[in-house]
């Protein structure tokens, strides 16, 4: 059962930093401010809840894990707001870096 | 060459790096942000030795850590002190600078 | 080489790189960011460094809230990048000789330690029993070196009167000009009315748990500044103006708290700041919370800056 949630865990925390390797990549190769902001968060939302997923299993205790989820809960809330108020930054100012 | 070691270095390098910034930045804020990089190096070098004096079941000596985040909170204080001495400055003379001779070029009108 | 030193080879050299950057990037905002970056590094650092209590303080203060205080300096000195009078070659060389020989004696230093290594952490462990705390970094902060806590947090009030004092003549007692948007934006609005409640309850636990796990007064004042600040700066509520009773009031309830129960170790223990038999741990819980509130209070006036604007009746 623990060879499972090991490989579980190697599987999904690879398959996160993938993402976020992803996403970096697109914040320095895509043109302008808006495509990086919408590589950045799809793809590191999801990266993110791939390694909290796979981090899950290795936890010894139900307040640990629930730890983890509420981490992964409150990044999402900050990225997605500050990703909203850069946008409207953007939109108000013009894209001048 | 264990991890206490490697961030010793690690923080010898932040002190050299942030004693540059520090001499060759004109601009205040970027000298206070230097500033804080030497710190650092230097709350690093603590950190060293707190790791290297690890006994009696704990991770490292606890009297250098708790001393660090002491040390962490006045450099707070302290900048932000220094960055209200900054703003005061550019209000009074119209352009945050400390330097002292007055052929640079001065676009804004002071603000006071 | 385990996984883990290469970790931390990793770590060492993005701390490095974006160290470097931050001194070397061209406009003053692009440095206050690489800046913020470096402080969560340093913070992974300071796990790796098993000092768990002080990569809290690192990531709230060092990262967090120096970053918040820089970025506001920045976006109110925009004009200034004008000063662009750039030190000449042979003073950079000058500087680049003297820092690598600064760095080349610290290093020397670095890899030769001392065959014995003084440590204090057995006399820590044996001497926290009687004090009811499980810490060990938060029995130092506050049994065996908690007249250094007292001036820490002392020094805090004397910066805050400093950047207070710095006002201009109109804007004596008035109010801090933390006004960054003329319209706050419906998403900052939502957050701002989000968050605050978690972060109350998570910066109430980071004080409570820091009695025996890591954790402590700072980084949990810091959560809660954070958060005052978060609804401040979304329009939800007004910035006070500093001669406030209340205001005044919070910030010096923490450390008077602590000078009294200080003094009264004279009388019912035998030195200042001893605590009596069996009130150890009451006293220090009662202690790190005022000084919580305090801290809280503190930092985000901090934070807040000088007073702008005078104060309307």
């Amino acid at each position: 059962m623990s060879l499972v949630m090991d490989i579980w865990t190697i599987c999904a925390v690879s398959a996160g930093a993938l993402f976020f390797l992803a996403g970096t990549v697109g914040l320095l190769r895509f043109p302008d401010t808006l495509t990086r902001l919408h590589a950045l968060t799809k793809v590191d939302n999801l990266g993110l809840g791939l390694i909290t997923l796979g981090l899950l299993p290795q936890t010894s205790s139900l307040l640990l894990a629930v730890k983890l989820v509420i981490v992964w809960l409150l990044v999402q809330l900050s990225g997605a707001v500050v990703t909203q108020l850069v946008a409207g930054a953007i939109r108000q100012h013009g894209a001048d870096g | 060459m264990n991890a206490a070691t490697l961030f010793g270095l690690c923080g010898a390098a932040l002190v050299g790096i942030g004693l540059y910034g520090l001499i060759t930045n004109p601009e205040p804020l970027r000298k206070i942000l230097a500033f804080n990089l030497l710190g650092s190096g230097v709350f690093l070098l603590f950190g060293m030795i707190a790791r290297r004096a690890a006994a009696a079941g704990l991770g490292g000596d606890p009297v250098p850590q708790a001393m660090v985040i002491t040390a962490i909170v006045v450099a707070f204080a302290a900048t932000a002190m220094a960055i209200a001495l900054v703003q005061r400055l550019a209000d009074e003379t119209g352009r945050a600078s400390i330097s002292s001779d007055s052929s640079d070029a001065v676009d804004g009108e002071g603000k006071s | 080489m385990s996984i883990a030193s290469v970790f931390d080879i990793a770590v060492v050299a993005l701390i490095l790189a974006i160290g470097a950057s931050t001194i070397l990037v061209r406009t003053a905002f692009a440095a206050v960011v690489m800046f913020a970056v470096y402080g969560l590094l340093l913070s992974i650092a300071w796990v790796r460094l098993h000092a768990v209590d002080v990569a809290l303080t690192e990531a709230a203060i060092g990262g967090g809230m120096t970053g918040l205080l820089l970025l506001g300096a920045v976006a109110r000195s925009r004009s200034d990048d004008v000063d662009r009078v750039r030190v000449g070659y042979p003073v950079r060389l000058a500087a680049g000789g003297l820092c690598a020989l600064v760095v080349a004696g610290l290093a020397i230093v670095v890899l030769h330690p001392p065959a014995a290594v003084p440590t204090l952490a057995p006399v820590v462990m044996e001497n926290l029993p009687p004090s009811g705390l499980g810490n060990p970094v938060a029995g130092v902060l506050f049994v065996f070196r908690a007249l250094d806590t007292l001036l820490e947090k002392v020094v805090v009030l004397l910066a805050l009167l400093g950047v207070w004092s710095l006002a201009p003549d109109r804007a004596w007692g008035g109010t801090p000009g933390l006004q960054v948007y003329a319209k706050p934006d419906p998403p900052l609005i939502f957050l701002a009315q989000l968050l605050p409640p978690v972060g109350i309850v998570f910066g109430i636990y980071m004080c409570w748990v820091g009695a025996k796990d890591p954790g402590g007064a700072f980084q949990g004042g810091t959560v809660l500044a954070a958060m005052w600040l978060l609804v401040i700066v979304a329009g939800l509520q007004k910035a006070p103006a500093i001669s406030r009773l209340w205001l005044r009031g919070l910030l010096i309830a923490g450390p008077m708290l602590f000078l009294a129960i200080g003094l009264a170790g004279w009388v019912f223990a035998d030195a200042f700041l001893a605590y009596p038999e069996g009130y150890a741990k009451p006293l220090i819980v009662a202690v790190e919370a005022t000084l919580t509130l305090s801290i809280a209070v503190a930092l985000a006036m901090l934070a807040a800056g000088p007073p702008e604007r005078a104060q309307q009746q």
